[in-house]
């Protein structure tokens, strides 16, 4: 039972707006990704939830109860942090009992709880090391089962595998969501990693100058970006954008194609179509390929189109050289529109 | 072609053997610089007076220990070690006591007029104690902690703070923050983190400056001097009759004053270089 709502949150340090007006709600046992490039106030919102910042301004509810005048410690979390933040004056037994101990558990279940705990994060052996004999990523395994010794209501975590190599971090990945998940505890996971954030997160809330743009699950996130901000953020490489100018009932000119747009719009639009979604066809836009990069399970070719840098993922058994002319058609459907006054999607 | 090749290794060889000449020569200096006259005051310490006196000296000490038994019979002596210690043990608790708290806020918290603060800390050592060792005085008088080794603890305080403040602050800003902040998440409150977590990191490094502000204590002399009559310390008492005492017994008087600090700053010679932050970690 650990519902969390922020109620019109917002942060000032001194003249500088960092949080503006937050409003969201995290299911019980939901997995919320905070995603954001770094500045955007992700982390500063993790803390005021945690109670190590203070919000100028709006409420923290966790599980019913308002909390944001309670101190860390009564507010029924953990925390996980960046850069591991374990104790180098205690054997790892000590560090994941650290929580227990404080809580005056006694021996016996303290042993029993960070065995357990340990167990799960598969560092049974490392108990009676000491943190500087430790790897990174031994370190932040201590990290998280010091955090879920704890049994929290909500467990947060501030970019736990930012520091960790990029194999290490593939694997932490899948292990992390696989032990949150069987824990029922409410997550709230903040990363600028948008990998990360996809394949872990129930629900991603892409953050951007203090705001949060657009809170859905990773599909909707990644399919129907809220706003040209998210498209441009998410996807790797992100979305392409032309500008379109209306043509009446509906119909919007794109680089001299005729499309059918969002009917109710009536001004120059921005027409916006991630990179794969992009296939061959004969009355294509003409795209000019300049640079071809071979990946392996696809082929990136970055091409100049309507004046602008467009680019495509196409399949890897073609052969595109640079200087050559696609003709590219996007997928119908696939097609989203953007407002570029206000920069949110229109339908 | 070869023989170009060895021409351009050897003047580097050259450099590398001059290098590490100028290396050990310099190391030999400094290490002589502060044991040779230790061992002369050792040699002289443990001559009859006769030999002091004599010329050429002999190198190796005679095991002499007139001087040193005459020191133990005398007058005062015992008092005035008593009262050092008692000066310097007070000035070390009340430097860390007062200084220790000022370097974690100093590294911790934001406040209005911290760099000035930190200005201020230091400037405290800019006015030399001659020129306040009279407004002190007569303060001292009419507080009526002249004379006591309260009183004199006290000066000493003032001498040793800004050196307990840098150093404390120094090293909790060497603790990250992510430490206290887990603590806090795990149950915590301000103190309980600073107990558990903060004060068994730092402990090493508070133990250094607590040592040197013993130190300093221990060598004062000025303050000690003009502030006390009766409760001398150990200096300023060697200060006040060595004065007019025969040569042997100069000796013997600096080598009592020396080697108490000598063998302290040895035992503790681990926490030392925790101070310096090569242990620290």
């Amino acid at each position: 039972m650990a519902v969390i709502e922020i109620k019109n949150v917002a942060k000032r340090f001194g003249e500088y707006q960092a949080l503006h007006d937050i409003n969201l709600t995290i299911a019980d046992q939901e997995f919320m990704v905070l995603l954001g490039a770094s500045g955007c106030g992700k982390s500063t919102l993790l803390r005021i939830i945690c109670g190590l910042e203070t919000a100028t301004e709006g409420e923290i509810w966790i599980g019913g109860k308002r909390v944001d005048h309670l101190a860390p410690k009564d507010r029924g979390i953990s925390m996980v942090f960046q850069n591991y933040a374990v104790f180098p004056h205690l054997t790892v037994f000590e560090n994941i009992g650290f929580g227990l101990r404080m809580q005056k558990m006694s021996n016996d279940d303290v042993k029993r709880r960070v065995e357990r705990t340990a167990g799960l994060m598969h560092i049974e052996q490392l108990l009676t090391r000491y943190s500087g004999e430790l790897s990174g990523g031994q370190r932040q395994r201590v990290a998280v089962a010091r955090a879920l010794a704890m049994e929290p209501d909500v467990i947060l975590m501030d970019e736990p595998l930012s520091n960790l190599d990029a194999l290490l971090r593939m694997e932490m990945r899948a292990e992390l969501k696989g032990v949150l998940a069987e824990s029922n505890t409410t997550a709230i996971y903040v990363t600028h990693d948008q990998v990360e954030a996809m394949s872990m997160a129930d629900r991603i809330s892409v953050m951007h100058e203090g705001k949060i743009v657009q809170a859905a699950s990773p599909i909707e996130v990644y399919r129907n970006p809220a706003a040209e901000f998210v498209a441009g953020f998410i996807g790797n490489p992100p979305m392409n954008f032309l500008e379109a100018t209306p043509q009446g009932g509906g119909k919007f000119s794109v680089a001299g194609h005729s499309f059918d747009g969002p009917s109710a719009a009536n001004s120059n639009l921005q027409f916006a179509i991630r990179p794969e979604d992009m296939t061959l066809a004969e009355n294509g836009f003409p795209a000019v390929a300049k640079v071809v990069e071979p990946l392996g399970a696809h082929l990136l070719v970055t091409c100049e189109l309507d004046g602008k840098l467009f680019r495509a993922i196409l399949d890897s058994e073609m052969q595109v050289k640079p200087g050559e002319t696609l003709k590219l058609a996007p997928v119908k459907d696939r097609i989203r529109w953007f407002d570029p006054e206000t920069t949110l999607a229109v339908a | 072609m070869t023989a170009a090749t060895t021409d351009v290794a050897e003047p580097s060889q050259d450099t590398r053997k001059a290098g590490r000449f100028v290396y050990v020569a310099g190391v030999v200096l400094l290490c002589a610089w502060v044991l040779v006259p230790l061992y002369f005051l050792l040699i002289n310490t443990l001559s009859s007076p006769e030999a002091v006196n004599a010329y050429p000296k002999s190198f190796i000490p005679e095991f002499d220990l007139g001087s040193l038994t005459f020191f133990a019979g005398f007058d005062g002596i015992l008092t005035a070690l008593k009262n050092s210690i008692l000066v310097a043990a007070m000035t070390m608790v009340m430097s860390i006591l007062i200084g220790a708290p000022a370097g974690y806020a100093l590294s911790r918290f934001e406040f209005r007029g911290k760099e000035l603060f930190r200005l201020l800390i230091l400037l405290t050592r800019a006015f030399p104690l001659p020129l306040l060792a009279l407004p002190l005085a007569v303060m001292f008088i009419r507080t009526g902690i002249d004379d006591t080794v309260f009183g004199l603890a006290l000066v000493h305080t003032t001498l040793a703070i800004p050196f307990a403040v840098l150093i404390t602050f120094s090293l909790f800003s060497g603790i990250p923050i992510e430490l206290e902040e887990a603590a806090w998440t795990l149950g915590c409150n301000r103190v309980t983190a600073f107990q558990k977590v903060i004060l068994p990191l730092v402990l090493p490094g508070i133990t250094a400056s607590a040592i040197f502000a013993f130190v300093i204590s221990w060598n004062e002399v000025f303050a000690a001097a003009v502030l006390t009559i009766e409760n001398r310390t150990l200096t300023a008492f060697l200060l006040q009759n060595l004065d007019t005492s025969p040569l042997h017994l100069k000796f013997a008087g600096g080598f009592i004053l020396v080697v108490p600090a000598l063998i302290f700053i040895f035992a503790v010679r681990k926490y030392l270089f925790a101070m310096w932050g090569i242990a620290n970690r």
